[in-house]
């Protein structure tokens, strides 16, 4: 078994993403730039929720536009647990991951009868009604009013920093945890179910694949990373609105680096989150609040570009020179 | 007393669910000819709002009167949409289907968010909150007007469909696009005037609805799922199943206003969706096709 695993790190698939991700991991060592640092954190964090939404959407092929509503249930979840009961969030984060993923699986168990544009739509129907519940729960969720985490300071225990670099490091644990999953099940006979289901989801059935099973494991996977996210999320930002952490919009905005990058792969969204995030980062810096929604108009922009030119995403080609390349590392 | 108020809840549901008549049959159309489920309908409704807001703001156009702008101009922009955009896509997955839709989507909602702001605006005309009381019930005045348009055009478009050639053509394309083809019908061109009929649907509907209802950016959203909720309830596809769809939509949304809460009235339409969806995809009203 020893020999195996020293085999597998000496193959370039395997030693070239982990320098990378060393690289990556280093860079906050390397500068104390801070809005240098925002910006990893800003990429990584759409990183692990779009590749979070690619087990769901790129493997098992259900186009899920709901994420953002189990999203922001972890996320109010953790952040009422610590407003009331002080429960650390970082208890809260796995019992707002637990609520979110029984309540995504209720959902799903009814909804994956659906096919195509229909489980969409129920998905976007759901996701309303969550985030309007949310929003008229006002004696609870703070409502329109939004809901602000209780400030403490420097105190690792409640998962409060007040230096950007532990916030790095965490979501940088997250999108490693979310691509060794999605490494995983890629390599296993669960992902060939979950491609089974994409493909033709009768054929799979008629094989003997329990369709809505699969379905379910896959959105359970999904839905538990898109909700530890969500608790990163009102920690590092310290505020929770229905409104942003809960639309349809940033349903889309999860969506967005996945299919840009390439859905089905494992690399893909991780890329494309490197590709947009800044694009819209900077926009929304160059010219400030008054013009929120630009980065949205370019978002749009790109999805319809990649659709018409790149169905099957921007970064296939960069994909496949970046695999030839491999080939011709040492041990390839 | 109490069935006053169950009286006005169905004709003042009645009068919206016109509307919304008329906003699914487009929607309809396009499913029906183009198998295509379209993200974007209610955005091109917000457009038509905003046409009829700018129209009557700086020039003093009636909104009654802007109707024969609207319709033509937003038929226009969905041909464009659908020549240079949807046709592209038309036998691509699905996935690419509705991502593209939901790009124009985006981009629609927010360059109107760029250029006119989230502010809610709302349209003062002289006739602006003045009723009519029919027996015990209240009725506005532009509800009623606009309930009365909408009801036409839509006979308008189901006297075409039924009775021209081109609309004959245009149905055939809907039940068959391959043998349509073969029977001479030019298919690209019903798919791009398809579209575009839809379109000025949605953009009558928009006017007509900017008369007693408030304008902004992102107002289309519910609208597109109400539509949906319409067309699915209905039958996708069928134009008089879409049609009362809608028209029972808008009796459960203020019956559902007036009975649980009105803060809950767009909650009702996405649990109704819900429970459509998952109960009868198939639609309550049959399957008959456009």
């Amino acid at each position: 078994m020893k020999i195996k695993a020293l085999d597998n790190i000496l193959r370039p698939k395997i030693y070239v993403p982990l320098i990378l991700a060393a690289f990556l991991g280093a860079i906050p060592s390397v500068t104390s730039n801070s809005y240098v640092i925002h910006l990893l954190i800003i990429i990584l964090f759409h990183a692990v929720l779009s590749e979070s939404w690619n087990i769901l959407a790129g493997f098992a092929g259900q186009f899920s536009l709901g994420h953002a509503a189990f999203f922001g249930v972890s996320a109010y979840t953790s952040t009422l647990l610590f407003i009331s009961w002080k429960t650390t969030p970082w208890l809260g984060m796995f019992i707002g991951a637990g609520f979110a993923v029984a309540s995504s699986l209720l959902i799903g168990f009814l909804c994956f009868r659906l096919r195509g544009p229909f489980f969409s739509l129920v998905t976007i129907a759901f996701g309303e009604v969550l985030r309007l519940l949310f929003l008229n729960w006002g004696s609870l969720t703070g409502g329109p009013v939004g809901l602000l985490v209780p400030l403490m300071g420097d105190s690792p225990i409640n998962f409060q920093f007040l230096s950007r670099k532990p916030y790095f490091y965490i979501i940088f644990i997250m999108m490693l945890a979310v691509t060794c999953v999605t490494y995983k099940i890629r390599s296993s006979q669960i992902g060939l179910y979950f491609i089974a289901i994409r493909e033709d989801e009768d054929a799979a059935q008629s094989l003997g694949i329990d369709i809505i099973r699969y379905k379910l494991i896959a959105l359970a996977v999904s839905i538990f990373f898109t909700a530890i996210a969500g608790t990163f999320y009102a920690q590092y930002l310290l505020f929770l609105h229905p409104d942003s952490a809960m639309s349809l919009n940033f349903s889309v905005e999860i969506a967005l680096p996945a299919i840009v990058g390439g859905m089905g792969t494992i690399c893909g969204p991780l890329m494309g989150s490197f590709i947009l995030t800044p694009i819209s980062e900077f926009i929304r810096a160059l010219l400030g609040g008054g013009y929120a929604g630009v980065y949205l108009i370019i978002h749009g922009g790109i999805l319809i570009l990649t659709v018409l030119s790149a169905p099957s995403g921007i970064l296939e080609k960069i994909m496949k020179s970046y695999e030839a390349a491999l080939k011709k590392m040492p041990g390839g | 007393m109490e069935s006053v108020v169950l009286a006005q809840a169905i004709v003042s549901g009645l009068l919206m669910g016109g509307l919304y008549a008329l906003i699914s049959v487009g929607l309809t159309l396009i499913f029906g000819v183009m198998r295509i489920v379209n993200f974007a309908h209610g955005d091109l409704m917000m457009l038509a709002m905003y046409i009829t807001y700018w129209m009557f703001t700086l020039y003093g156009i009636d909104p009654y009167v802007s109707i024969v702008v609207t319709m033509p101009v937003l038929f226009v922009i969905g041909s464009v949409i659908q020549k240079t955009l949807i046709n592209r896509v038309l036998d691509a997955p699905q996935a690419s289907q509705l991502f593209l839709t939901l790009g124009v989507m985006l981009v629609t909602q927010n360059v109107a968010l760029l250029l006119w702001r989230a502010d809610y605006r709302a349209i003062r005309a002289s006739y602006t909150g003045s009723v009519v009381k029919i027996g015990e019930v209240f009725v506005g005045i532009p509800r009623l007007a606009s309930f009365a348009v909408a009801i036409i055009l839509t006979g308008m478009l189901y006297l075409f469909l039924t009775r021209t050639k081109m609309g004959k053509a245009m149905r055939a394309t809907a039940q068959n696009r391959e043998v349509s083809m073969l029977m001479g019908i030019n298919v690209p061109r019903m798919q791009t005037v398809a579209f575009g009929i839809g379109s000025a649907c949605v953009g009558a509907a928009g006017t007509l609805l900017s008369t007693f209802y408030y304008i902004s950016p992102t107002v289309g959203t519910t609208f597109t799922l109400t539509a949906f909720l319409a067309v699915v309830l209905g039958g996708m596809g069928s134009f008089t199943g879409a049609f009362f769809g809608g028209l029972l939509v808008g009796l459960s949304e203020s019956l559902g206003a007036v009975y649980i809460a009105t803060q809950y009235r767009e909650l009702v339409t996405f649990i109704m969706f819900i429970l459509i969806l998952l109960l009868k995809p198939s639609g309550l009203l049959g399957k008959s096709r456009v």
